[in-house]
């Protein structure tokens, strides 16, 4: 009993550590080597591991949980916001998912930068790269464990930041190492496209505090079902903004594509695995709110569904490997949304689970696979085999076009490759299966028109990664860099196969009939263990099957050869051109949005502020004014007026004074005359009155 | 003796001391100048924290008051009355905290005529005290007329090529809206027979139309010193020209004076009015934050951009204070301090810069966090602060703000704050503009250019370092932990809602 009250208290040092261990980099990592830095941010996170696991053992002898204070933050009149930790099953989870994966893609890292950072000739930027890591794994923890959404709110624009500045961690260059702005850009549009998503959070804040006196879980859950249906359409709709930000649903899903040109363990950690993800867990924590509101559910299950198939079309089109994967993590977290939206929070949950583990397990390998190719690029270029010819056009090692026939040159990754596509592609018995099926058999029963659009968008999910595997392992090399592609070592194969390992067996955590991850998430959220529907089973595996079939016919039958267009092109035409520029949602955008208020800023800085505001109103209506006003007070009115009337005063008094000076002639008679003359006068008026 | 010995006028004529002494030292040795500055600067915050720990921020009223009948003719009963509450004590604190670290600023910028900078610049600090403590309405105006007159030379002589116009300009600027609070001043002495600001409080009594006037009048005074939209032009001017020290202060606590003018007059005096005023007030506000924010992101010189941010910072400001519940205005008087540090922060890394190159245009620069990491890790920290990232202080006090705005009854409506909020994206726009222009990307040309001329563009030294840690640690400090800041205002602040509550209910 105490000792676990114990482990409770300990809550707060999951951001400590990472904290501790960001701090240790930023002051004495300069003298470090690269595996020393690597090691204390590795420890860092896996500290924080460490006391997740330490929570979830507490909570399996106290599920109620603990809320455990460690300041207060901004208590202004009747607002009272603390810093304050909660640790329930579902925040718990999150610890677990964030800190377990992030701890093995930090070690991935170790391997993985060591070699980017050599690309890109600047080795400085290591010590860099697990400072930022370790910070996102802070703010994550912060965000998952916050009692109040203030204080997840903190963590929310945090791991915003971490995004940020991941992103562009090369911000000098662009994606190929060319010196240029591209990569700022891209980390700029997701924390502008972030920012929005928090309007509508705040706002939902600001609606809470008023409705309800507090933005504190506990204190909104209780009260929120006394609200009016007015007050908790408008909360969920201002959080679903929050979580189209954040979770790269429609319509603000446009900056997510952009972030892959962060390094690759940025991809799979931050932009697949968790951060992307804590819009769903957003919504799975509110669900007290959502479950009140049908429309809302209907509206956020909608748009999840919508994403899913939308970013699949687009991922059908693409030829560079990340973006690829990119879309598909739209897709899967559309999966995810319109599942907590529907409230199946238990296989929306679980799906986030087993994408973290598959996804980060392809975005991984992913990387295996580009660093491969720089490698075989670097071969040739020492070994000189081609001339000058390729070291005057960029080559591009994540273009899947370049590529083929990678199963030999790298088997392990291959392989890897493989456990994580059939994971996502959602065959019995990979853990995706699972996952999706709870979702699809939710929908089926709920929302049958959200059903029918995942449905659509799981084929479409086979095909994609079909055809990528054959386009990148398979077939004859497209390029002679692909020819020499090398074997990434073991420090960065060892964590993919934990993953592999997971994504093949993390199924087990929810299977029908058990139901492990749902009863344990029900201590904190009111859940119904979903049915296993055979019928849907069938159909989604049918589909995937025959996507995976068709994705051979297209793309394994006759691979593709070099500089051949993408055999889809002469099939779908004009559609097929829609989804290679992503339906020209960016242009539009762009068009829109970004080009007019950049005109507006603008004009209103130039034309409005400066031309007329500040240069003619103020300099020539009120400064000339005034200058004009003195010259006509200087010249008409002074001079002509003011002087007259001043010369004409003279003058009179000249021409008087003159004439009174004849009376002052000195004379005493006549002074005497003028005394008696005055006399007479006060005399006689004294008399008449 | 006693009477310099009362904590209040200690710290307020102090500087006068070290003025006195510069006076006896040759012009010619600099930095005796300037230590002697220094000096003279960090011993009053030293007086400013004494007279801290002797505050009682239990007390919602004014207090460490220091008291004396002063000009007692025709009639008029003009008092020397300096007193201290929650409204001031941070803003008290602030300028003698900022004094100092803008001193140091100038340890290289300013090498013309040190001495008459440093005379110039201490007498400015008793100028800004004078007017947060002063109780007493004539002797406010005096202080708050005094102030002007040292930022004049500093512009005028310090300043950059078009400075004459800018110092003359913000002269009569404020001069023009002074004169109008000077009437309602006299108007006020006169007719309620004191000048004695808690006294006119306490009597109270003027009819809700007279009320109205000398809001306005008052107003006049206070808007264009913040400044609210459309009364900013003189502000870029201002800026531009000023030496970074002159830039620093001016942003950093005198345009304070204004939104303080407003706190401790406007909403005090003639809380009828101000209620009437107040949505007027919101809807100047909500333009200057967004006009403001969409100004800063079309400039290609980086100390307009800040410069105008202020626009649109100081209208959260002002959107809080008219809120008239607690989370409002303690959000906006925290947002003061906030504004304060972190966009002084920012004139003071801007200065840094311009210092080695001698431009600020954005455009030249590019890739500054590869050759001056330390600058660049700072500015971004300065950046976030800026644009309110949580954890940081800016949105510690455009939160509270934002948050009392949306359900204020003197707004009566949330429309204010939602709009407001999106002045949060636009900040978010700006700044990451200017870090993305300026830090990141391929390196600039500027730096080939310094190469030219023979320096090498270098990462800041130790002095700018320790110019800039104070305010970062108050940047983390306040964003983590606001607690100590808001006791001291939260009682204050009880004590001036009292007649809104009253007129607005609740």
């Amino acid at each position: 009993m105490e000792n676990t009250q114990l482990f409770f208290n300990f809550v707060p040092w999951i951001v400590f550590f990472p904290v501790l261990g960001l701090l240790l980099n930023l002051t004495i990592g300069k003298k470090l080597s690269e595996n020393g830095i690597g090691a204390i941010a590795v420890l860092a996170s896996a500290s924080a591991f460490v006391v997740a696991v330490l929570q979830a053992y507490s909570l399996s002898i106290h599920p109620e949980g603990a809320s455990i204070l460690v300041a207060e933050w901004i208590h202004v009149g009747d607002l009272a916001i603390d810093w304050t930790f909660r640790v329930d099953t579902l925040s718990v989870t999150m610890m677990l998912v964030v800190s377990g994966v992030g701890t093995l893609i930090h070690i991935y890292a170790i391997g993985y930068m060591h070699e980017d950072v050599r690309f890109h000739n600047d080795e400085g930027r290591f010590k860099r790269f697990f400072v930022f890591l370790n910070l996102f794994i802070a703010m994550m923890m912060v965000l998952v464990s916050g009692d109040s959404y203030m204080m997840l709110f903190v963590g929310w624009e945090g791991v915003g930041l971490c995004s940020f500045l991941l992103i562009g961690f090369w911000y000098d260059f662009d994606t190929l190492g060319r010196p240029s702005f591209a990569n700022s850009n891209a980390a700029k549009k997701a924390f502008i496209t972030n920012r929005i998503g928090d309007f509508g959070f705040l706002l939902a804040a600001f609606m809470m505090f008023w409705q309800f006196k507090s933005t504190n879980f506990d204190n909104v859950f209780a009260v929120v079902a006394n609200a009016e249906p007015w007050v908790i359409l408008w909360i969920t709709i201002f959080i679903l903004v929050g979580v189209a930000g954040k979770s790269a649903q429609i319509p603000l899903y446009i900056w997510l594509p952009d972030a892959m040109a962060g390094p690759t363990p940025v991809s799979a950690l931050i932009h697949a695995a968790t951060m992307v993800t804590a819009g769903v867990y957003l919504v799975t924590r509110s669900a007290p709110i959502f479950m009140l509101s049908h429309d809302a559910q209907y509206i956020v299950a909608t748009v999840g569904a919508l994403t899913a198939i939308f970013a699949a079309t687009i991922a059908v089109g693409q030829y560079d490997i990340k973006k690829v994967l990119a879309y598909s993590t739209i897709s899967q977290l559309g999966f995810m949304v319109a599942a907590v939206g529907m409230g199946a929070f238990a296989a929306g949950m679980f799906h986030l689970i087993t994408h973290a583990f598959f996804k980060a397990l392809l975005f991984l390998s992913a990387g295996s696979v580009i660093l491969g190719m720089e490698r075989g690029h670097h071969h040739l270029a020492h070994h000189g085999h081609h001339g000058g010819k390729h070291d005057e056009e960029v080559f591009d090692p994540g273009d899947m076009r370049n590529m083929g026939g990678l199963r030999k040159q790298m088997p392990v990754t291959f392989w890897l490759y493989m456990v994580g596509t059939v994971a996502l592609a959602g065959l019995f018995p990979f853990a995706g299966f699972w996952s999706k099926d709870e979702i699809l058999a939710d929908a089926f029963l709920e929302f049958p028109h959200v059903y029918w659009i995942l449905t659509g968008a799981a084929f479409l999910t086979a095909f994609y990664m079909g055809r990528q595997v054959w386009m990148v392992f398979f077939g004859k090399p497209r390029h002679e860099v692909a020819a020499h592609a090398e074997e990434s070592p073991l420090i960065m194969t060892a964590p993919l196969m934990v993953l592999a390992a997971l994504s093949v067996f993390g199924g087990a955590l929810n299977l029908p009939g058990v139901h492990t991850l749902t009863v344990w998430l029900e201590h904190t959220i009111d859940i119904h263990p979903g049915e296993f529907n055979m019928q849907v089973a069938l159909i989604s595996t049918a589909l995937a099957l025959f996507a995976i079939f068709l994705s051979w016919l297209l793309y394994m039958r006759k691979p593709l050869t070099t500089g051949q267009p993408d055999p889809l092109k002469r099939i779908l035409g004009f559609a097929f051109t829609g989804m290679e520029n992503k339906w020209f949602v960016d242009e539009a955008y762009k068009f829109v949005f970004i080009d007019r208020y950049t005109d507006l800023a603008k004009f209103f800085a130039q034309t409005v502020d400066w031309d007329f505001w500040h240069e003619w109103f103020h300099n020539s209506v009120i400064a000339a004014g005034f200058v004009g006003l003195t010259k006509f007070l200087a010249n008409p009115i002074d001079l002509g007026i003011v002087d007259n009337i001043s010369k004409i005063l003279a003058r009179s008094i000249q021409y008087s004074s003159e004439n009174f000076r004849k009376v002052q002639n000195g004379f005493v008679r006549s002074y005497a005359l003028s005394v008696m003359l005055g006399v007479v006068a006060i005399i006689g008026y004294l008399l008449i009155k | 003796m006693n009477f310099l010995l009362e904590p209040l006028n200690l710290v307020t004529f102090f500087p006068l001391l070290g003025v006195l002494v510069l006076l006896f030292i040759k012009s010619e040795a600099k930095n005796t100048i300037r230590w002697v500055a220094l000096g003279t600067a960090l011993v009053n915050f030293g007086i400013s924290l004494w007279a801290l720990s002797m505050f009682n921020s239990s007390n919602p009223d004014l207090q460490l008051a220091s008291q004396y009948s002063w000009i007692q003719v025709a009639g008029w009963n003009i008092q020397y009355y300096l007193a201290v509450d929650g409204l001031s004590i941070l803003l008290v604190l602030l300028t003698t905290f900022l004094t100092p670290i803008a001193i140091l600023s100038t340890w290289t910028a300013i090498e013309d005529r040190v001495k008459d900078f440093m005379v110039f610049f201490l007498m400015l600090e008793v100028g800004m005290l004078g007017v947060f403590l002063a109780q007493d309405l004539f002797l406010f105006y005096i202080f708050w007329e005094f102030t002007l007159i040292p930022m004049y030379f500093l512009i005028g002589i310090w300043g950059g090529p078009n400075r004459l116009y800018a110092a003359v300009k913000f002269f009569l600027y404020t001069m023009a809206g002074s004169i109008l609070m000077l009437l309602a001043i006299l108007w006020l002495g006169v007719n309620q027979g004191t000048f004695s600001v808690p006294e006119l409080v306490l009597k109270g009594g003027i009819p809700a139309d007279v009320q109205l006037w000398l809001f306005i009048a008052f107003a006049a005074a206070f808007a264009i010193k913040v400044p609210m939209w459309p009364l900013h032009s003189w502000l870029p001017d201002a800026h531009v020209e000023a030496p970074t020290a002159g830039s620093v202060i001016l942003a950093g606590v005198l345009l304070k004076m204004g939104t303080y003018g407003f706190l401790r007059f406007n909403l005090q005096l003639f809380p009828e009015a101000a209620v009437k005023a107040a949505p007027t007030i919101a809807v100047l506000a909500v333009i200057g934050i967004l006009y403001g924010a969409a100004v800063s992101y079309s400039q290609k010189d980086v100390k307009k951009l800040v410069a105008y941010s202020s626009v649109s910072h100081l209208g959260f400001v002002m959107l809080g204070m008219f809120a008239l519940n607690a989370q409002g205005i303690e959000g906006a008087i925290l947002q003061m301090i906030n504004h304060g540090l972190s966009t002084g922060a920012l004139f003071l890394m801007v200065g840094m810069i311009y210092e080695q190159t001698h431009t600020r245009e954005i455009a030249v620069y590019g890739g500054l966090w590869k050759i001056t990491p330390i600058y660049g890790s700072l500015m971004l920290i300065v950046a976030l602060s800026s644009m309110g990232l949580p954890g940081l202080n800016g949105f510690v006090g455009e939160f509270t703000i934002l948050l009392g705005a949306f359900g204020s009854k003197a707004f009566g409506t949330p429309i204010y704050a939602i709009l407001s909020a999106i002045g949060v994206i636009l900040a978010a726009i700006y700044i990451l503009y200017m870090f993305q222009k300026m830090f990141l990307g391929p390196v600039g040309k500027i730096v080939e250019e310094v190469k030219h001329h023979g320096h090498e563009l270098r990462d800041l030294n130790a002095r700018e370092i320790i110019t800039l840690l104070p305010l970062l640690v108050f940047i983390f400090w306040i964003g983590l932990y606001p607690a100590p800041f808001f006791n001291l205002i939260a009682p204050a602040v009880d004590k001036l809602l009292i007649p809104f509550r009253a007129i607005l209910g609740g």
